[in-house]
């Protein structure tokens, strides 16, 4: 895949649907992970001889154990409402990106092995049976799917694609086909403790390096603490923050905002991950090993609230998944959920994400602000969407809209909405979600970002916006890879955390 | 007594024992299998109460279907409601005496048969005329409109151009209930609209008619959003969760 001939698509005058391109995206397949990447986390090497059995014998298997997949599988009538809206589909034309035609290429192979009508009569109820053709398409189209969930917001039944392409990823990863991206990631997670792969003594250095730069640049002795055993918080986030720009300003904001507050934290070399790819590969267990690894960091250093810092599938994980893998949460009655939940402090959300602290200290006027440093910047919020429309923050529904919002609202005075049918839960994924933010992934990751990067040159069209924020890890590694190819900096990508720090007085000074 | 009598006697035993049968065990299937993590599309409501005010503004409004696409959602919920007051309105055939309220409504069923007609055929043309749906459409998409419209048409035809002896008709089914077979008008219009209720009515469970109970148990739409508050398990995922 040659780098330079991938070229963003035309921004579209008026959004209109894009006519149909079959075939547009059938090269588009990612690096297949090798025999030692797949064995190493408890798959088969390679393409098994018997694949085809294997694979409709796991698919009976999951079909068994979620619900979502039978019900989805079932329901779907055809009715067209989801045609028009994936961002691969609009920023591609690939009727294959089309929801229901991606879910197809799992239901017709399900109507044909698990259906009395498709058994009988395939080619009237549209059933295939699963050739190495339909395999090559399944490779093809569900590595074109981020998982968003934009599909199952506008489902009448509610159909969720994530759901059959979770589904899709585990039956590949079952009989050997197995993606190297993600399946790499879980493999240095389940090793090192953290998806790059950065041992406990790199994380070390890195942290002392950012607290030299903060006293340089503040000239206030900002602590970034690293395995504290009795700190109150142990804060979980992407390892992209350790390193990565934009990610890293957004790290010093949270120390800052703690620091300020005078809340004692930790990080954790053990647990130095908030990602969990077993999540984008429909692995139930492997998703569950990457949560252990929390669960067992914040007993083992006694903390009494678990914090989630800006990750959009970490935070799906965290809020949804965590108390249900791992007893991390709230409610439990079991000895093993209860053997956690004491030690945590039950006045506080578990986990809470990393922006309900933040707005919770600033209504309680335990934050101060310097709003006029970030008067540089005009500001708009791309809602990333496993937080939009898998997760919640504060009480009521919506929290997860409107808490990063009033936060950049408290911190900044120039902030502006994008068109409203592209945020909140209506959001458009960045592009580089549920395991395609790789290389030789680009040129679906440039395409699906059309729809976010036309709302984007709106905004800064007429009302000069220059920093988009958002609170996904995965979010600000594709914008600030893909801005450039729609004319755009890449620095005006990064974290609400950023835009806290920018402004935030740390008490000190004062 | 005719053939035809005996014929369509049987043929709705038979489809109703299919029916019924294959809808139990369909429902059961969905009821048992478990649901390992909580994944309602969000926002989404906190409590029960709040699930079942979402699930009835999705049954009886087709709420994410409006915010999705308004065609679609006109014919289909135009369908549907014609539908729904016309199998109402049919519950006089079944019933003696007739209940007041399917008296009462007897005038807008009349309506809502050519509700339910346009809405079909709104919906068909769909998969004719857009090119997206044309693509997704199967076989069984339109033999499925061409069996509910002519089911439509067959029963409009009887009531404003063909009568048939709907005493008589009545008499036929209130006999079927009770196990005592009694003659079924003979009427080329009847034939056609029973024998494709029948035929409908085997294809509902093994079909994707069954989007009507798999709504009410699609994980995004029927789960509360409280992972915080409460620890959610399904006995499969329990046991690697308990350990």
């Amino acid at each position: 895949m040659a780098g330079p001939e991938i070229k963003a698509p035309p921004f579209r005058d008026i959004p209109t649907i894009p006519a149909l391109i079959p075939g547009a995206m059938a090269a588009s397949k990612p690096y297949v992970a090798n025999q030692k990447v797949q064995e190493g986390i408890g798959f088969r090497g390679e393409l098994a001889e018997n694949w085809q059995e294997l694979a409709i014998e796991k698919m009976g298997d999951l079909l068994g154990k979620y619900r979502s997949l039978k019900v989805y599988m079932d329901s779907c009538v055809h009715c067209g409402a989801c045609t028009d809206k994936c961002h691969y589909f609009i920023g591609t034309g690939d009727p294959k990106n089309m929801p229901v035609a991606r879910q197809e290429l799992m239901r017709s192979v399900y109507r044909r092995y698990f259906t009395l009508p498709g058994k009988l009569f395939p080619s009237l109820v549209g059933a295939k049976d699963l050739t190495k053709e339909v395999l090559d398409d399944w490779y093809s189209y569900f590595w074109q799917c981020s998982e968003c969930r934009r599909c199952s917001l506008f489902c009448p039944y509610g159909i969720d694609t994530a759901e059959v392409t979770m589904a899709a990823r585990a039956i590949m990863d079952h009989i050997g086909l197995g993606q190297k991206y993600s399946n790499e990631i879980l493999a240095k997670v389940n090793k090192i403790g953290n998806n790059l792969g950065l041992p406990g003594p790199a994380l070390e250095d890195t942290l002392q390096g950012l607290e030299e730069d903060v006293k340089e640049e503040t000239g206030v002795d900002v602590k970034f603490p690293l395995d504290v055993k009795g700190a109150d918080v142990l804060l979980i986030t992407p390892s992209a923050d350790f390193f990565a720009e934009p990610h890293i300003d957004s790290l010093i904001g949270y120390a800052k905002v703690f620091h300020a507050a005078g809340i004692s934290w930790t990080l954790s070399s053990y647990a130095s991950e908030a990602g969990n790819f077993g999540l984008f590969n429909g692995s139930y267990e492997m998703m569950q090993k990457v949560a252990m690894r929390i669960r067992d960091s914040a007993l083992e250093l006694g903390v009494k609230r678990i914090v989630v810092g800006e990750c959009g599938h970490a935070w799906r994980v965290a809020y949804a998944f965590w108390n249900t893998l791992t007893g991390l949460g709230g409610g439990g009655t079991d000895p093993f959920s209860i053997e956690l939940q004491k030690q945590l402090d039950p006045t506080f959300r578990q986990p809470s994400h990393i922006c309900e602290v933040t707005w919770d200290l600033i209504q309680q006027g335990k934050l101060k602000f310097d709003k006029s440093a970030n008067d540089h910047r005009t500001i708009t919020f791309h809602d990333s969407c496993n937080v939009a429309r898998a997760s919640r923050m504060g009480d009521s529904p919506g929290g997860q809209f409107d808490i990063p919002r009033n936060i950049i609202k408290a911190v900044a005075n120039n902030y502006v909405e994008m068109e409203k049918s592209t945020v909140r839960e209506k959001t458009f994924c960045c592009g580089g979600g549920g395991g395609v933010l790789t290389d030789d992934l680009l040129d679906i990751r440039v395409k699906g970002a059309l729809p976010r990067m036309e709302a984007l040159k709106q905004v800064s069209d007429h009302d000069g916006v220059n920093f988009m924020a958002t609170i996904c890890a995965i979010c600000k590694a594709q914008f600030t890879k893909v801005l450039p190819y729609y004319g755009f900096n890449m620095r005006v990508v990064g974290g609400v955390h950023q835009l806290v720090s920018t402004a935030i007085k740390l008490g000190d000074e004062q | 007594m005719t053939a035809a009598t005996y014929f369509f006697a049987i043929l709705f035993y038979a489809a109703t024992a299919l029916l019924v049968v294959g809808l139990i065990y369909k429902i059961a299937d969905f009821a048992r299998t478990p649901a390992p993590l909580l994944i309602p599309t969000t926002p989404a409501p906190t409590t029960t109460g709040g699930v079942v005010f979402r699930m009835f503004r999705e049954v009886a409004l087709f709420e994410s279907l409006f915010k999705s696409n308004l065609w679609i959602w006109a014919f289909g919920w135009m369908f549907h409601m014609g539908l729904f007051l016309v199998l109402a309105r049919h519950l006089r055939y079944f019933t003696e005496p007739v209940w007041t309220w399917v008296a009462l409504i007897q005038p807008f069923g009349l309506y809502a048969g050519f509700a339910m007609a346009a809405g079909l055929a709104g919906l068909w043309a769909r998969r004719f005329l857009v090119e997206r749906i044309r693509y997704i459409s199967t076989p069984s998409d339109h033999l499925m409109l061409a069996l509910l419209l002519g089911i439509a048409a067959t029963g409009l035809l009887m009531k404003f151009v063909m009568h048939t002896d709907i005493v008589a008709v009545k008499t036929f089914f209130l006999g079927l209930m009770r196990f005592d077979i009694q003659p079924l008008p003979e009427h080329p219009g009847l034939y056609i609209h029973l024998g494709l209720v029948a035929i409908l009515m085997i294809v509902f469970p093994i079909s994707k008619l069954l989007h009507a109970p798999g709504v009410f148990f699609s994980p995004s739409r029927n789960q509360a959003d409280n992972p915080r508050e409460a620890r959610h398990l399904a006995p499969w995922a329990a046991k690697l969760d308990a350990k």
